[in-house]
């Protein structure tokens, strides 16, 4: 069966979307990567969004799905690689990623990544600062 | 005046796929920039999708425009699904009976030139796009 591979980088998990989703892609795929963070202990994901030409609501809910279920596990999302077209679209379609990050590319996602764990680590240090 | 016209189903989302690339080659064909393309695309892939999973399926109709010298593409779709009971309702951010994000038509109607809704209970409903060059 056809699947989205998922990568493992360090603390964190690269998923590339390359083929032209269909909506039972996108469901096994929800699943293996809920798999995959709780397993790895992953704390990050970046997807890699490059090879899309568009994105409309139905994957814009699969990516906000995600960051919401990595939320939960303890990982957050980055999106990296929207085209700009792509981004210009999404806007005027009202589609707003609440708590999805975006990066330029992955090398870019995965800095914003490791800072914001380190942050995170040292807000957990000061006891004052957590939430 | 109509120049050329074609005909596709929607009744799977390997469908969805399928119009969603003879869009880009019908917009590409057209001239429009890129941006434009993208639009045009991501409508079609709302309707269409809302023709399979609110409407039961139902076909596109593709057609190339050309008035007073401006060119442009126009998609119908259509279904012979339960119909929409209240389109103002159905046209608002965030408003779905489903599990989306109720952006479909209000989002897509604001990706064109001309948007246009006629919807019966019983059956069914007709989403005409229309985006100039
Ligand atoms: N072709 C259709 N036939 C019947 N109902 C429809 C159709 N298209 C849209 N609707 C109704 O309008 C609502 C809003 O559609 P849309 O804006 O695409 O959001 P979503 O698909 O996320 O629900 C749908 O939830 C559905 O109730
Ligand atoms: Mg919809």
């Amino acid at each position: 069966m056809e699947r989205i591979p998922i990568l493992r980088m360090g603390p964190f998990l690269l998923v590339t979307i390359q083929v032209d989703l269909h909506d039972r892609l996108v469901v096994t795929f929800q699943d293996d990567l809920t798999e995959q963070i709780s397993r790895t202990g992953a704390r990050g994901v970046l997807i890699d969004i490059s090879a899309l030409d568009m994105v409309d609501s139905f994957m814009g809910r699969m990516i906000a799905n995600i960051a919401g279920m990595s939320r939960i596990l303890d990982a957050e999302t980055v999106v990296v690689g929207m085209r700009p077209a792509v981004a210009i679209t999404l806007v005027e379609l009202g589609l707003a990623l609440p708590g999805v990050r975006t990066a330029l590319d992955v090398e870019k996602g995965m800095e914003l990544l490791r800072a914001s764990r380190g942050l995170r680590l040292g807000k957990e240090e000061d006891g004052d600062l957590e939430d | 005046m109509t120049s050329k016209t074609d005909t596709l189903e929607v009744h799977s989302s390997t469908d969805i796929v399928l119009i969603r690339q003879a869009v880009r080659k019908w917009t590409a064909e057209l001239g429009f920039s890129l941006v434009d393309q993208t639009k045009m695309i991501t409508a079609a892939s709302e309707l269409a999708r809302n023709a399979l999973e609110y409407g039961g399926g139902g076909e596109v109709r593709f057609e190339q425009l050309e008035k007073s010298g401006r060119r442009g593409l126009r998609l119908t779709f259509e279904d012979h699904g339960p119909g929409i009971p209240d389109i103002e309702q159905a046209l608002t951010d965030g408003f779905t009976t489903g599990q989306g994000m109720g952006l479909g038509l209000s989002g897509s109607r604001r990706l064109v030139n001309e948007f246009e809704i006629a919807s019966t209970v019983g059956e069914g409903t007709r989403v005409t796009i229309t985006r100039w060059k």
